[in-house]
């Protein structure tokens, strides 16, 4: 049995709390002990000497675009596995917008087939919440989550009609299943591409009102209230969005969310001359938006950070705005991204490990996400300070497609384990920027 | 290699919009044009400062009257002008556009002046081409030279353009041209007003250092110039406004409501005019009152004025590889 064991790591526990100096043993695909010196129980593992680098659950991405099948130009479970890998990212949920669509067992089937045939990243999909992602009709609810479906959203699209709405709500509560949405007024955000405001107006863009969020959260926190159902909103991005999940939750209904690094790292004016890289649904916002995330973040109303990796090819991209494609590939940005909260005083490390680790694994009810014995052995090892500067070129993705091409950052993934295999590792020192 | 002047009064490769430009820019084009309009009403209009050189129009959207007023200026200072009309409908997947600019690279022009209806298309292009590049209008973005064409037109009329008041009125919303008026006006010194119902008007417009009116009595009070929009058919009925007849009735420009301008107050439309939606046709064809006639013909001054400037330090070197 493959034992290994990691000397003298920070430790980082959301689930416990524990954030201390210590070793940790590796059995098999298990965690086998956390904390103290464990020499004598390791005694025979193989035994890396971290001295000092954090050691914490493997980062579970909750919101990433595989593009397999139908669009593995782009992307494929392979490619975003080595790119998840280099991100220290061990779980991904697929969204199920892909071609066909996972809106039957069998694709689901496909997915988790193909998952264990690559053997990196763990592999979870949403399945969608309405057949061919029409939002009409109800999938097969039931037997999706049988057959590992964690949750059912119409992926890029928001479920637009109030009564289909309802009875996804009601029906998935039947199975106690997790309902997403993507937060936009489908009708108001025919409107345009970028966020209404000064940068719209001066670039003559058309634009969506930023209410557009909230308003379809509203909406469906009120459908939430008489069904029970565990909702959660994907990447929020508004001021008045955070503010909306914040009441629904002091009131105590079951909902959470999520946000994407460029809402707390960028605001519209990333957008520039018209750079298509920054074309993002829902849109880059105002500089209050942005800090309005920061804050959710801060006091917990925004529960977990997702990547939204959104892989494009050249020619979905090297077009006048308008015709560009929305998104980003965020799977190897992620870490850095987000250490950026914590090196600007906003966050503990802790709470920001928390935020990509345990709960989104709460949120999906998947048995990830802790550093605790009998625990999957998924790990991330990273340098949490070490100055580095993003280079998309270097990306293991198969699309480029991100606006952080030379960002300082710091912070870099040095190992990432999925059920005690090692599926990345780079001892090297990042290149001098 | 012809040496290029460090004091060039225009140091700009492109004209891709207003702004960006200085007020000596603006004015070194206006200057320009002013002595073009004097030779484009003599019977000999032919100069040959352009010979040689090839100049195309490359529109991908529908045009007569801009794409003829370049096709006028290019010939009149002997260039060859070449006419391309991309149809829309198979330009409309974009990804077409980088093609087309590799494409019209290869033909070597020296100048290409491009329409297109995607904001930032225009730009787009110029950065994948090696040759002078001007913005016919891109999208609800920028259409420079009706800004300095219009600016021509008031300055030869009011002697300035600094101190006068302006109102821009109508579709401010899709309108390239407002866009550019506003840079172009605030640059030189005016006050800028937008009148329009708020359907029509983008978020946050003040930004761009405009007052903002929604009524014409108020908005047009006092102001030296009452510049209108066209409003597109398509947005008549019911998508921003109710109807053509609601429209005319609060925001189409008549007597009545130019009364609260001032009595000198001069009237101008980038056309084509839709005569009794926006503007009356009473209102368009007072020859006292009215600069739209004027507008189109100083279109081809300014026209010529930009592709002299643009063209003038180009050289004749050795072919580029």
């Amino acid at each position: 049995m493959n034992r290994l064991l990691f000397r003298r790591a920070r430790l980082l526990d959301p689930e416990s709390g524990l954030d201390s100096r210590g070793d940790l043993l590796v059995e098999g695909d298990r965690i086998a002990a956390v904390g103290g010196d464990l020499t004598v129980a390791g005694r025979d593992a193989e035994t890396v000497d971290v001295d000092g680098l954090c050691l914490a659950p493997g980062l579970v991405d909750m919101r990433v675009q595989l593009r397999e099948p139908g669009a593995e130009h782009m992307e494929s479970i392979e490619t975003a596995g080595c790119a998840a890998a280099a991100g220290g990212v061990t779980t991904m949920v697929a969204l199920p917008n892909t071609d066909p669509p996972v809106d039957d067992v069998s694709v689901v089937e496909f997915l988790a087939r193909r998952a264990r045939e690559v053997k990196l990243a763990k592999i979870h999909t949403y399945a969608a919440a309405t057949k061919a992602l029409a939002g009409r009709d109800l999938t097969e609810m039931g037997l999706l989550a049988a057959n590992g479906a964690v949750g059912f959203t119409d992926g890029v699209k928001a479920v637009a009609d109030a009564l289909v709405m309802r009875r996804v709500l009601a029906y998935a509560r039947t199975f106690d299943l997790l309902v997403l949405q993507h937060p936009e007024e489908p009708s108001l955000a025919r409107a345009g591409e970028v966020s209404e405001g000064e940068v719209a107006t001066r670039l003559g863009l058309p634009a969506i009102t930023p209410v557009a969020e909230v308003i379809m959260i509203e909406r469906d926190l009120r459908l939430v209230e008489i069904t029970g159902t565990r909702y959660h909103v994907a990447h929020v991005s508004s001021a008045a969005g955070v503010e909306a999940v914040r009441r629904a939750k002091a009131q105590g209904l079951p909902v959470t969310c999520d946000t994407a690094p460029p809402y707390f790292a960028l605001n519209e004016t990333a957008i520039g001359d018209y750079r298509t890289f920054a074309k993002l649904s829902p849109p880059l916002r105002s500089e209050w938006d942005r800090r309005a995330v920061v804050e959710g973040l801060r006091d917990g109303t925004i529960d977990a950070i997702a990547s939204d990796h959104s892989p494009w090819d050249q020619d979905s991209k090297r077009l006048p705005f308008s015709s560009a494609a929305y998104g980003i590939v965020g799977l190897e940005t992620l870490l850095p991204l987000s250490l950026e909260l914590y090196h600007n005083g906003h966050l503990g490390l802790i709470d920001l490990i928390r935020r990509l680790t345990s709960n989104p694994a709460a949120i999906l009810r998947l048995p990830v996400g802790r550093l605790a014995p009998d625990a999957p052995a998924d790990l991330v090892l990273f340098e949490p300070d070490l100055s580095c500067q993003i280079c998309t070129d270097d990306f293991r993705s198969k699309s480029k497609n991100a606006p952080f091409d030379g960002r300082p950052v710091r912070g870099k993934v040095r190992r990432t384990i999925v059920d005690g295999r090692t599926i990345f590792r780079q001892e090297l020192q990042c290149p001098a920027s | 290699m012809q040496g290029v002047a460090r004091n060039s009064p225009f140091p700009h490769r492109h004209l891709l919009g207003i702004e960006g430009l200085s007020p000596e820019d603006i004015r070194h084009v206006l200057d320009l044009a002013d002595g073009y309009v004097d030779l484009n009403r003599q019977a000999e209009k032919k100069r040959a400062l352009l010979r040689g050189r090839t100049i195309i129009n490359c529109f991908f959207e529908n045009s007569t009257r801009t794409r003829t007023s370049f096709e006028v200026a290019g010939k009149r200072l002997g260039g060859d002008v070449i006419n391309m009309s991309v149809a829309a409908s198979s330009m409309h997947k974009g990804e077409t556009l980088i093609d087309t600019a590799m494409t019209l690279n290869a033909m070597h022009p020296d100048v290409l002046i491009v329409r297109h209806p995607e904001s930032g298309a225009v730009q787009l292009l110029s950065e994948k081409l090696d040759c002078a590049v001007i913005n016919a209008g891109d999208g609800s973005h920028e259409h420079p030279t009706q800004a300095l064409l219009d600016a021509l037109a008031i300055r030869r009329r009011k002697g300035r353009l600094g101190g006068l008041t302006v109102a821009i009125c109508g579709d401010v919303l899709h309108s390239r041209v407002a866009r550019s008026n506003i840079a172009l006006l605030n640059t030189m010194g005016a006050r800028v007003r937008v009148v329009a119902p708020r359907t029509l008007l983008p978020a946050e417009i003040e930004r761009l250092g405009v007052e903002v009116f929604h009524e014409m009595a108020e908005g047009l009070a006092d102001v030296d110039i009452v510049m209108m929009l066209r409003l597109q058919s398509e947005r008549m009925h019911g998508a921003f406004v109710p109807s053509t007849r609601e429209y005319f009735h609060f925001f189409g420009l008549d007597y009545d409501k130019l009364r609260a301008a001032k009595p000198d107050a001069l009237i101008m439309h980038p056309g084509p005019m839709n005569r009794g939606v926006e503007i009356g046709s009473e209102v368009a064809d007072d020859i006292d009152r009215s600069l739209i006639r004027q507008q189109v013909e100083m279109g081809v001054a300014v026209r010529m004025a930009c592709l002299e400037i643009l063209t003038r330090d180009l050289g004749n070197g050795p072919p580029v590889p």
